[in-house]
């Protein structure tokens, strides 16, 4: 027999037995229970993400503001491109990665530098010498301020994590209300073929392990920039 | 050699005198209160939140065998190679393998409880392959050779100072007091080690059974390198793990993120479904998922305490527990610490050897009312109690409450033994403490209560 079946076999003997129901012992009434059984959903318990796009953005900018996301938000594309050659201008930038598709269907104008583009392969220690990593994004989450990536529409794992600035571009219409939405989207988009990750990131990179301190950076990006329109 | 229980009772008692070591500990907990109540009352409904979680939980344990199919035959046809692991021996059996075939010479590891568990990392260092711990607080304690204290804080013992002093001893920095400075150290030293690293180990916080992928969370950034740079990639992790749906993290995410840390959502929430796929442009080629049991089934098939196994590994009953508060994570002296610790441990490694972890509790509760999956856990240290007492009967224990019985239920008896009782106590203050005293265990830092001066039964009859 294998190790598959021999323990496969132990949980089913282990289940003939059947477990108390959560909650049994008189910690919270049954009422509790009953309100989640009809098949309710957990959007209603978690911290809201907005009904409308005002209150979304709202709740976004707040997020952001709270985990040092720098998130912009603008009408049209060229103000973007603006925003960004301002950005790469100030942080003295040299190099840039991004990869191929960053916008469906029409073109976005990248700062006037060397670009390295991760679509179809590259060299790690390229990747790891630019400055910034620019990709798409699958959906901005207002609940949480997160932006959702996947390595199909972000250009692969590292381009997201490795540089030490991320930047994001986000369409207006990618906010969704909250993570719920968020996985909802990200199923029906790739259900058929789904992407090796798909990764929801919630700030720039941090930690708090050296006396619970909060640094920025700790492996990942130190910044996180959002720009949308 | 000292038993599990005599160390843990010196350790204790040494910790409890740390000053400064509790300090850090209540400072770093006072913190995470703080901001765990504000991220608390962002939630519409937390007690049904939980509930839900809790019921989430009950069907992924109570339905494990389907679930774990599902999700091994999703991860399969993506192209991912499954191990299954009845015991730690099997576990780092298989992963030394993988290694060795891909002949590989240094590894680089994300924060994984499951490997502490196995003690991975001393059965690669023994064949001879380079380890290298990423999380920031693994990597502090990897190098001054200690476990994790905690199993979401692994150095919340220790100040900037003693890292500092670390950190100019094993990496040659400069001295500095900045917890930026020092981080910025170990980034510059681990990004070297991911740019060389052949295989990549990483643990996992849920299996999502519907979709067939692993969801790993961490706030640096250092598992989603793991799981990009490397070229093989190992994921251990529990057979418990798993969530029916992957709708099921809308949930799951922030309930851990709060309860563990005081964080809305963890910095990076990642599944990962499958190795590079062929139209992707980077990724480990090789993608192995190792399955371990390793008692996980016998504490299954303990009914009473099974909803154990829902335990997402958050922190929040070590965070709450007085006992944990005082003595320190590493006193427990196993993988788990805090109260989840002292329920599983005596199912992981044998009841009469830990049951002690059971006793060492005041039975407050707060473990149980802040767990955000809902486990019960404080009766379960009750059970554990009982059940090895029921499997070993510590013989004077047994003769007390026979004698006390016997006593009880003897009116003159019983006054006989209250006015002795006021009589010996006087005696007892001169040995109190001492090897005679026969209530040492308990009178060595305490005083013995003095009985009353007259019994209820004679201020009841002076009343008529
Ligand atoms: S038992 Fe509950 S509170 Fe403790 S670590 Fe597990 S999930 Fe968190």
């Amino acid at each position: 027999m294998s190790e598959r079946e021999k323990i496969l076999g132990r949980i089913r003997a282990a289940l003939r037995t059947a477990a108390p129901r959560p909650g049994a012992h008189g910690l919270e009434p049954d009422v509790l229970s009953a309100k989640f059984f009809p098949g309710g959903s957990v959007q209603q318990w978690l911290p809201s993400g907005g009904e409308n796009f005002a209150e979304r953005v709202e709740h976004f900018r707040a997020r952001s503001a709270e985990l040092k996301t720098d998130f912009q938000l603008f009408i049209t594309q060229s103000e973007v491109e603006a925003a960004l050659d301002k950005i790469a201008a100030a942080e003295n930038w040299h190099r840039i990665a991004t990869h191929e598709d960053l916008l469906t269907g029409s073109k976005f104008n990248l700062p006037a530098l060397p670009i390295l583009k991760t679509t179809g392969g590259y060299d790690v220690t390229e990747l790891e010498a630019c400055n910034a990593g620019i990709t798409a994004c699958d959906a901005l989450v207002a609940q949480t301020g997160s932006v959702i990536v996947t390595s199909r529409a972000a250009g692969g794992r590292a381009l997201s994590v490795l540089p030490p600035h991320h930047v994001v571009l986000a369409r207006r219409e990618q906010l969704v209300r909250d993570l719920s939405a968020g996985f909802e989207l990200v199923q029906k988009k790739y259900a058929t073929h789904y992407p090796s990750m798909i990764s929801v990131i919630t700030g720039p990179s941090r930690t708090g392990d050296i006396e619970r301190i909060l640094v920025l950076g700790a492996h990942g990006p130190k910044k996180l920039t959002v720009l949308c329109w | 050699m000292p038993s599990f229980k005599q160390a843990f009772t010196a350790e204790a008692q040494r910790v409890s005198a740390d000053l400064r070591q509790r300090g850090l500990i209540q400072t770093a907990l006072g913190k995470y209160e703080v901001a765990r109540d504000a991220r608390k009352s962002a939630f519409q409904d937390w007690q049904a939140a939980r509930q839900a979680a809790a019921e989430i939980k009950w069907e992924a344990i109570n339905h494990l065998d389907e679930h774990l199919k599902n999700f091994v035959a999703k991860l399969e046809a993506r192209g991912t190679k499954v191990h299954w692991a009845s015991n730690g021996d099997q576990a780092r059996e298989i992963i030394l393998g993988i290694i060795k075939e891909n002949n590989a010479h240094s590894v680089i590891k994300s924060k994984a409880m499951t490997a502490e568990e196995i003690h991975l990392n001393d059965a690669l260092e023994n064949g001879g392959y380079e380890v290298v711990e990423s999380d920031l607080g693994e990597f502090i304690v990897q190098l001054r050779h200690e476990p994790p204290y905690h199993i979401v804080f692994p150095a919340m013992h220790l100040t900037r100072g003693q890292i500092s002093e670390l950190f100019q001893k094993e990496l040659g920095s400069a001295p500095t007091d900045s917890p930026e400075e020092l981080t910025m150290i170990a980034r510059r030293a681990l990004r070297k080690k991911y740019l060389t690293a052949d295989v990549g180990i990483t643990g996992a916080n849920f299996a999502i059974a519907d979709t067939g992928m692993v969801s790993i969370t961490e706030n640096e950034g250092n598992a989603r390198l793991t799981a990009a740079l490397p070229k093989t990639m190992i994921t251990l992790l529990g057979i418990e793990k798993v969530l029916p749906k992957l709708s099921d993290l809308a949930l799951f995410l922030p309930m851990l993120a709060t309860a563990g840390a005081g964080q809305a959502l963890t910095c990076y929430n990642t599944l990962y479904g499958g190795p590079k796929q062929a139209d992707e442009c980077d990724g480990p080629a090789e993608w192995h998922v190792v399955l371990l049991d390793n008692h996980r089934t016998e504490l299954l098939a303990d009914a009473e305490q099974r909803d154990a196994l829902h335990c997402i590994r958050c922190g929040a009953c070590l965070n709450v527990c007085p006992i944990f508060r005082n003595v320190g994570g590493h006193t427990y002296g196993t993988t788990y610490s805090g109260p989840i610790g002292s329920v599983i441990t005596p199912h992981l490694r044998g009841l009469q050897d830990w049951k002690h972890l059971s006793n060492a509790s005041s039975l407050c509760g707060a473990c149980t009312e802040t767990c955000p999956v809902k486990i019960d856990l404080h009766h379960h240290l009750l059970q554990n109690r009982r059940n090895a007492a029921q499997e070993k009967p510590a013989f004077f224990e047994q003769m007390a409450f026979r004698i006390f019985g016997f006593v009880a239920n003897r009116p003159a008896w019983w006054s006989f033994a209250k006015q002795f009782g006021r009589l010996a106590q006087p005696l007892q203050k001169l040995v109190q403490g001492t090897a005679l005293d026969p209530a040492r265990a308990w009178t060595q830092t305490r005083d013995l209560p003095p009985p009353a001066v007259k019994s209820f039964k004679e201020l009841w009859k002076e009343r008529s």
